[in-house]
């Protein structure tokens, strides 16, 4: 008898959980329906678009224009060299305080931490417009350096390089500090104990043991500040003054100003392309759970 | 205060005079980075057109700009409607969502859990012209629905990890042995699961808030009309001039944001030592 029931009451089984794991699996689908339909399809068809010439038929002019043209192979350079050098000064400012705060009892860093977490949750607006206000010719800054004696006329500290380098440094050192003050946290102190009673001197001890148990988190640190930057557009549009141009910012006026969809659509292919491609080079060395927070 | 420079700092006996770098370097980071936000609030309430700190006269003229101006009021509402909005749409779409591919063994899980991140790695900009594009062909565009179905995919993917890496730390076996006493899977899910990650929950969908009322990119596409945000609004006001009422307008987005971070550690902070 249970010979003979078994196989079907197996395969009833087999059937139940599939089709378990399926409705289960469906309650993703509303979620999934409004990503495909917001975001997936429309870049699917921008996609599209960018391989669209003036005349309607399909051309590469989208992307030929980018390679022959000065001014696109400008605005280029000029986005690889704002994100480069945000993502260099925040390591150089973000990974020291990290330090600082993991070196802290825990309940002096959680104050600390505050001040990392309280520009993080402010409006990216808000504080691109603070330091458009500090910063300007007739701004805190300016006014105090010369009332201390630093600089005598008021230096152009804003709606240029300068300006938005700061503006965007003090908006992607949270992404840094956080991840990289993390990987700090979960070290054992007794290594370096044990470092420090092999003989190894507290800086030898630091590069040896202690750093190359962080990098992992600073890679992933570095690795979000680089690609967030890429694709930024509000600080350098207001901080930049037109005078630093991003190619999310050429975008906007590709559509604003000419309204070229086959231009626009092909500097953004370009954008994802690149986000996608460092991404995934990345994943090659890095668990990426780590920057999406997956990894607690 | 010379002893202490001369007492060790870690265990490996640095000093605390040897990192008196640090501590000077860590002083002043901190300073910048909080003070550039916190400044805007006193600057507000300067008489002055140049925003002087410390003001030298003091007034709530831009205050009154605001709230005298129809237009600053009508996206006001806007930014307050659509940001509540996206909070009531994506965190039950979004913790289904987490609850769902958590529990599932179906073999495109991990496909679809990318799919739910996609939205915070594709650059700003191009979800703006991308959603600007289906808008007008879906006769969307300025509409409060379209920006609240913007926000939301916006907001998805915090929903999603947020509340997903709360069930990675919660027992499913629980909700077992709820089924196994009879309860029906969506029950055991309302009354076993739900109120153990409530706290991830409701971070969530604060999160999901401010990430709608603080959104300028896409705001900057698809609102407009009878229906611009309070960031749209902001933005194109930048532009042009600083206009001292941005002031006024930062201090009260300030405002929210705390506010909005308190409740989330009142009422998103898990008070068991094992979370």
């Amino acid at each position: 008898m249970s010979m003979q029931t078994a196989p079907s009451n197996a395969a009833g089984l087999r059937r139940d959980e599939r089709l378990e794991r399926l409705t289960l699996f469906g309650l993703s689908s509303p979620a999934i329906l409004l990503i495909l339909v917001v975001l997936v399809i429309p870049v699917g068809w921008l996609f599209y678009v960018s391989f669209i010439g003036a005349n309607g038929q399909f051309s590469l002019e989208n992307y030929e224009r980018m390679i022959s043209r000065r001014s696109y192979l400008r605005i280029f350079v000029t986005t690889f060299q704002v994100s480069l050098l945000t993502t260099g000064l925040c390591i150089l400012i973000g990974y020291p305080f990290a330090y600082f705060m993991s070196q802290l009892p825990s309940r002096l860093a959680n104050l600390c931490l505050i001040t990392v977490l309280l520009p993080f949750w402010t409006s990216l607006l808000v504080r691109t417009y603070a330091w458009l206000v500090l910063l300007q010719k007739q701004g805190l800054i300016n006014n105090w350096a010369i009332s201390l004696g630093l600089w005598d006329e008021p230096l152009k500290i804003v709606h240029n390089m300068t300006g938005t380098l700061i503006g965007m440094v003090h908006i992607m050192l949270p992404f840094l500090i956080l991840p990289v003050y993390g990987a700090m946290k979960a070290i054992d102190r007794d290594y370096l104990k044990a470092a420090a009673n092999l003989g190894a001197s507290p800086r030898v001890a630091f590069w040896t043991v202690f750093f190359p148990l962080t990098a992992p988190g600073l890679f992933a640190g570095a690795l979000m500040v680089f690609i967030l930057c890429l694709g930024f557009f509000v600080t350098p549009a207001v901080l930049g003054g037109g005078k630093v141009i991003m190619v999310s910012m050429q975008i906007v006026s590709n559509i604003e100003l000419f309204v070229n969809w086959g231009a626009a659509s092909a500097l953004g292919v370009v954008l994802l392309v690149l986000t996608v491609a460092i991404l995934w080079v990345a994943s090659r060395f890095l668990n990426l759970d780590r920057m999406t927070g997956g990894g607690h | 205060m010379l002893n202490w420079l001369k007492s060790p700092a870690t265990d490996t006996q640095v000093t605390h005079g040897q990192r008196l770098w640090l501590y000077v370097f860590a002083v002043i980071v901190m300073i910048l980075l909080v003070t550039p936000t916190l400044i805007v609030i006193p600057m507000s309430f300067s008489d002055s057109q140049y925003l002087e700190f410390p003001p030298e006269v003091w007034s709530t003229r831009w205050y009154d700009n605001f709230f005298g101006s129809s237009e600053w009021m009508q996206a006001a509402r806007t930014s307050f409607q659509t940001a509540f909005l996206t909070m009531l749409v994506a965190t039950p779409i979004g913790v289904l969502a987490a609850y769902g591919l958590h529990s599932s063994r179906f073999a495109f899980v991990r496909l679809a859990f990318v799919l739910m991140i996609t939205p915070m790695m594709v650059p700003l900009v191009l979800v703006a012209i991308g959603a600007f594009y289906a808008y007008v062909k879906l006769s969307l565009l300025y509409t409060i629905t379209g920006l609240v179905l913007a926000h939301t995919v916006l907001a998805l993917p915090l929903v999603v990890i947020v509340t997903g890496s709360a069930l990675k730390g919660y027992d499913m076996s629980q909700e077992q042995a709820a089924r196994s006493l009879g309860a029906p899977r969506w029950k055991a899910f309302l009354t076993v699961t739900l109120p153990q990650i409530r706290f991830a929950v409701v971070t969530s969908a604060l999160l999901a808030f401010l990430t709608s009322f603080d959104e300028v990119v896409v705001a900057m596409f698809i609102s407009g009309g009878d229906n611009p945000t309070l960031t749209r609004n902001m933005f194109n006001a930048l532009r042009d001039q600083i206009d001292p009422t941005i002031a006024a307008i930062s201090t009260i987005m300030i405002l929210v944001t705390t506010v909005m971070m308190v409740l989330a550690q009142i009422f998103g902070q898990d008070k068991k030592p094992e979370a």
